[in-house]
């Protein structure tokens, strides 16, 4: 078990290594941030000067190095537009997509689930159908679209909902969420349901699909016979045998839902990290650009760790 | 004496509905089972052996169905029960032992709690005492240590040791009736001889009857106080072990007598039935076994032969049984 800590350990290090080589490079060839910064009209002098503030003058290695040693120290630099430290800004942001992936996740673990074992149980059953016929619409629709008929009508038509924005934010335990508050739940719905609709449809089709194949088995044959009831049979002793698969869905999806939000919090105008990301490509904003995705591989690189650990706890054959 | 039967099975019938049309796998078999009798059943594979013993316990999947006949157990017809009571009953009072230990127990959960849930299902037990029963039931049918035994997964288990195992959770409530699907056919030779000894063993003590499924009529001959022979989906010969074994009345079951290899004869080759069993979707009409009999006649392909009833207590569907008085 620690032999594999540490050569886990290692193998994180190494990507991220060559993540952070590759987000340096590319951030450093997509446009020069200086004419951003600068007005039109800026004299060569003051172009100049800015260049060595930035440190832009030194040889692409010697910024690399510098870059380098820098990100060690969770130091990635000043926002050229913000004029704050890069991931203290990604970290201020952070919770306004963390509280609508969280609901997303909730929103997929419970639906998903339920309908997935439901549809792979009883799939002649007139509700398994729908909830099939629900899953291929939300695996083929793109979410910007579904998000913009949910504001059509849920919010414009129905007025159910907001139309966009987080609501207030309540502080419950030390932290401060819009999850503590009515009003904030109101909020947070749309975009998370939106974020989740995929999802949910990706998990009801993998719970199905194993479904069918455990149900079949012996195992689950012994276990009716020893006159376990219906509902064990399908949640206790079929489940936790395709939850393999699904947890390693459940990770990708977790990790893509925080680093990519970016298309539904622009819908919904949610002031997460996605929405700071897509404004900082396009102001040039190297260090949150580089910081951002750093960031998104240390937590893809975590989540896929964690998937790797609950492997184990589900299915006792797996050897890490 | 009727106070004795256990379990009474009248005109069973269980039928397959698939898309090439429906397989009577079991049809019209008829039995009864006395508190503590060992019943074996033979035949060939797809001979309804299996389907009979899981109808019993209502567990037919899709695309089978039982479509007539009455299963009496202790009175009651399950038959007519609601799932509900049928759960009670299943594990209970009666209990299976299923053919291929390598697949009956779940991949991901350990023995211990597999065994445990049993209890928990069927008896009113503390935590504590569920775990000594547990360990109870594990000494019972020959696992050693097996107290550290119950936190172990399935695939820490050989195939005989996982059969002990199903056969202690078969045995966990102390069932009046455990139905045994083949249960050393996928084990070794050694092994089998094992398993069978304990469950007779078993059975013996805790006066539970058992109903024997297997293809080899050595086992039966052993373990089976009276033998069922099944062919087609219907009942072909019943009677005493012994006088089946000794004395067979329906052809199908001198053949199969006659294709067990004799250790005492010399023998070049064994004597197989001749042909192969018929393709369950286009019976022949009249008697099923006709066209690989060695004494058919002309009324047997022509009409089906009923049940004759022969000397102490036997049975065959046959127009010429071959029952010598003896």
């Amino acid at each position: 078990m620690w032999k594999y800590l540490v050569k886990r350990l290692l193998q994180m290090a190494g990507v991220l290594l060559i993540v952070s080589t590759i987000v340096f490079f590319i951030t450093s060839v997509i446009g020069n941030p200086i004419y951003n910064m600068l007005p039109e009209r800026a004299p060569p002098e003051q172009v100049e000067q800015v260049r060595k503030m930035l440190g832009l003058d030194k040889p692409l290695y010697y910024q690399y190095a510098i870059f380098l040693r820098n990100a060690l120290r969770g130091d990635f630099g000043m926002s050229y537009t913000h004029h704050q430290p890069a991931l203290r800004l990604i970290f201020s942001r952070f919770p306004a997509t963390l509280e609508i992936v969280i609901v997303a996740m909730l929103l997929t673990i419970v639906i998903g689930i339920s309908g997935g074992v439901y549809a792979g149980a009883y799939p002649r059953r007139k509700l398994s159908k729908g909830i099939m016929g629900f899953s291929i619409l939300g695996i083929s629709l793109p979410s910007f679209w579904i998000g913009m008929v949910f504001i059509f009508f849920l919010s414009v038509r129905l007025g159910w909902f907001p139309v966009s924005g987080r609501g207030e934010t309540g502080v419950f335990l030390g932290i401060r969420s819009s999850l503590f508050t009515l009003e904030g739940w109101r909020h947070v719905f749309l975009p998370a349901f939106t974020l989740a609709v995929i999802n949910i449809a990706t998990i009801i089709r993998l719970i199905r699909a194993g479904m069918m194949e455990t149900l079949r088995q012996e195992y689950i044959k012994f276990a009716r016979a020893k006159g376990v009831g219906e509902k064990d049979i399908l949640f206790k002793h079929a489940l936790k045998n395709i939850m393999i698969p699904v947890v390693t869905i459940f990770g990708l999806q977790l990790g893509e839902l925080i680093a990519f939000t970016t298309i539904t919090e622009t819908i919904y105008a949610w002031p997460g990290m996605g929405k700071l990301l897509i404004d900082s490509i396009m102001n040039l904003d190297r260090p949150i650009v580089s910081a951002y995705l750093l960031f998104v591989s240390v937590l893809f690189v975590a989540i896929n760790f964690a998937v790797d650990i609950i492997y184990t706890l589900i299915d006792p054959r797996v050897e890490l | 004496m009727s106070t004795d039967v256990l379990l009474e099975i009248k005109n069973l019938q269980t039928h397959f509905f698939t898309l090439k049309g429906v397989v009577k796998a079991v049809d019209g078999v008829s039995f009864e089972l006395r508190r503590g009798e060992v019943l074996g059943i033979v035949g060939e594979s797809g001979g309804g052996k299996s389907v009979t013993g899981f109808s019993i316990l209502r567990l037919i999947e899709e695309p089978g169905k039982i479509v007539g006949g009455e299963i009496l157990f202790k009175g009651t017809d399950l038959l007519k029960a609601s799932e509900q009571h049928l759960q009670s009953i299943r594990g209970k009072e009666i209990s299976m032992v299923f053919q291929d230990p390598m697949t009956s127990l779940n991949p991901v959960f350990t023995v211990g709690y597999q065994l445990e849930e049993s209890l928990i299902i069927h008896q009113n037990l503390t935590k504590e005492a569920r775990k000594q029963k547990c360990i109870q039931l594990l000494s019972m049918v020959g696992i050693p240590n097996p107290e550290k035994r119950l936190l172990d997964y399935p695939h820490q288990f050989s195939g005989g040791m996982r059969q002990r195992v199903i056969i202690a959770i078969a045995l966990a409530s102390q069932p009046d009736l455990i139905i045994a699907d083949e249960p050393t056919t996928a084990l070794d030779v050694t092994i089998q001889a094992q398993i069978l000894k304990l469950m007779k063993k078993l059975s013996e003590e805790t006066r539970c009857a058992l109903i024997l499924i297997t293809h080899d009529l050595a086992v039966v001959s052993e373990l089976a106080d009276r033998v069922m022979v099944m062919y087609c989906g219907k009942l072909v010969e019943t009677g005493d072990t012994k006088d089946i074994i000794h004395n067979p009345a329906h052809p199908y079951t001198e053949g199969l007598l006659r294709s067990i290899p004799d250790i005492e004869q010399e023998k070049s080759r064994l004597e197989p039935i001749p042909g192969i069993v018929p393709n369950m979707f286009e019976l022949p009409q009249g008697c099923k076994f006709a066209d690989r009999c060695s004494r058919c006649q002309t009324i047997c392909t022509q009409e089906e032969p009923p049940l004759f009833e022969g000397p102490k207590g036997r049975k065959a569907l046959c127009f010429f049984p071959l029952w010598k008085d003896s």
